[in-house]
């Protein structure tokens, strides 16, 4: 290969692509300043007064409220039971794991609009009266299969033998996990409750159809897309949010990757 | 057996949470499915005249198959533009590939539903494309034409999906013992010729795994289409949407989400035949 000053032709590629994802979101932002109430080009001048008008907005604030606390709940929920379903799928060989790792898989594929309509037909059959929190019942389906792979992947990384010598020098099992097990886990942990947080807090279409006359915040996002006029504020409060997001996951990413020491397999799901 | 009694222990709550809130949703949905009355109020009776209802309906199957073509063709177009980049980012881009791949994925943590909402903008009739196209003297007034239409669920979708897609391909991209590439060319083998015969058999996993990830969410999407698609651009999740929103006729909107089940698990039955879901999904 000879050196050349030119970008190669896959950087290109690579450039229009990362340009092509970004734009939407730029888009968002520059909205954000843009002081009229029509999201169109021309631009009408900077303005921070949509940031303002944030902060007085009581149903929004109610909706991300309750996007927070069903976040949080579900989330984890979530990293609770996923890493029990990872602590039993990666330890263990017994009879019945195959069949829970095929169906624990599954809600990672299976369309939302089908998880949300059979749970609220669940709710109405048996009573539930909807809510914010119902949805996040919900949310906890969703996110469980991405937090039982983020901790398979950790528990493989390191022996068993840890929780045995514990054992050996007398605590019990569940003491051996409590203090062996979860300080070793915790980065993965953490990284599943993050990843598991983003989900639910940006969670559509399941929520759509199980909160009943609570808001979740994207589910009050969708109701003013249809008011032109408070669309301005609506894109402000997007900016905030994207900003914030890619904080956590940024977050939870280098988690992830400091909590993996290097890589061995995942035992097959 | 200690050990029996510990897995048990762990394996009970994620194992009656599933039961719980993922199969038992569904068993009651195919019991809805069998009952009468708009809410399903009718409790006692049982009748297969939902199903006989839904069968006898074209639109309905015109609308499945269409949003079938739409899905196929959106994680087609998604893989096609995401093997280049996964391409690139594998073996072009050296040291920062890890990075650049991250730049790739950080867009897809922000906001799904202003994602779409922003490629209304860009679609628009004041939108950036048309803006664009009036400036460049392509056309002469602004329309709206590119908005509301299946197009436009295609491109937003498409646009959604490549980062997905472009994981699990770099993921197998990545795996390729980088000593079969300097063999074959060792033995004088052309580079596109090793790429034909080496590199794009071992990634397709990969692009297997993709190009399903992509394809059966995007079956049951609703959000989309309300949000971009118009009438036109409706798709199948609309009318299950519409039956248990508006219609509130939650029989037949059960009938019409165990049809959409069923063309599921025959796609994830396909899909496992290539490998573990999670180890498709690349995490």
């Amino acid at each position: 290969m000879k050196p050349s000053r030119l970008p190669s032709l896959g950087f290109v590629y690579y450039l229009g692509i990362a340009l092509l994802l970004y734009l939407p979101i730029l888009l968002l932002v520059i909205f954000s300043f843009n002081n009229s109430t029509v999201l169109v080009f021309p631009l009408k001048g900077f303005t921070l007064k949509w940031y303002g008008q944030l902060s007085q907005n009581g149903e929004l604030l109610q909706a991300v409220r309750n996007s927070l606390l069903i976040g949080l709940g579900s989330s984890a929920v979530a990293t609770l039971l996923g890493a029990m379903g990872a602590l039993a799928v990666v330890r263990y060989k017994l009879p019945g794991q195959g069949l829970f790792t095929a169906v624990s898989a599954l809600p990672l594929v299976i369309p939302y609009v089908i998880l949300g309509v059979s749970l609220l037909l669940l709710y109405r059959e048996i009573g539930i009266p909807l809510s914010a929190p119902a949805a996040g019942l919900g949310h906890v389906i969703i996110s469980t299969p991405y937090a039982l792979l983020i901790i398979a992947s950790r528990l493989v990384g390191f022996p068993d033998n840890l929780e045995e010598a514990a054992m050996d020098l007398g605590t019990s099992y569940w003491g051996a996990l409590l203090r062996i097990t979860l300080p070793i886990c915790s980065p993965a942990l953490l990284a599943a409750f993050m990843l598991c947080f983003t989900i639910s807090f940006d969670e559509y279409s399941i929520s759509s159809f199980l909160v009943g006359t609570d808001n979740t915040l994207p589910v009050y996002l969708y109701s003013q897309l249809r008011f032109p006029a408070r669309l301005p504020i609506v894109v402000a409060l997007a900016a905030i949010l994207m900003v914030l997001t890619i904080l956590v996951m940024v977050i939870s990413e280098w988690l992830r990757r400091v909590g993996q020491t290097p890589a061995r397999k995942v035992e097959p799901l | 057996m200690k050990h029996r009694g510990r897995f048990a222990a762990l394996i009970g709550p994620p194992s009656l949470y599933l039961l719980l809130f993922f199969l038992a949703p569904m068993a009651v949905m195919a019991l809805y499915s069998l009952r009468a009355g708009t809410l399903g109020a009718a409790r006692d009776v049982f009748t297969l005249d939902n199903y006989r209802l839904y069968l006898a309906n074209d639109n309905f199957h015109r609308l499945l198959l269409r949003s079938a073509g739409m899905a196929f063709a959106i994680a087609v177009l998604a893989s096609l533009l995401a093997y280049p980049l996964a391409y690139y980012l594998a073996f072009q881009a050296g040291t920062n590939k890890v990075l650049m791949l991250t730049l790739i994925i950080i867009p897809t943590w922000t906001s799904y539903l202003l994602r779409i909402f922003s490629w209304k903008l860009i679609l628009g009739s004041n939108g950036v494309l048309n803006s664009l196209l009036l400036w460049a003297g392509l056309i002469r007034e602004a329309s709206p034409i590119l908005l509301y239409s299946q197009a436009a669920v295609i491109v937003t979708l498409v646009y959604v999906w490549i980062p997905f897609v472009a994981l699990p391909i770099f993921a197998a991209l990545e795996r390729i013992d980088r000593s079969l590439l300097e063999a074959a060319a060792d033995l004088g083998c052309q580079p596109w010729e090793a790429f034909l015969r080496i590199t794009l058999p071992l990634s397709l996993p990969g692009v297997v795994a993709g190009f399903f990830f992509a394809l059966i969410p995007t079956l049951g999407e609703f959000v989309t289409p309300l949000l971009v698609g118009g009438t036109s651009g409706m798709m199948y999740g609309n009318l299950i949407q519409d039956q248990f929103m508006r219609a509130l006729n939650w029989p037949m909107g059960s009938v019409m989400s165990l049809a959409m089940l069923a063309v599921v698990l025959v796609l994830i039955f396909v899909l496992t035949r290539f490998g573990s879901l999670s180890d498709l999904a690349g995490l």
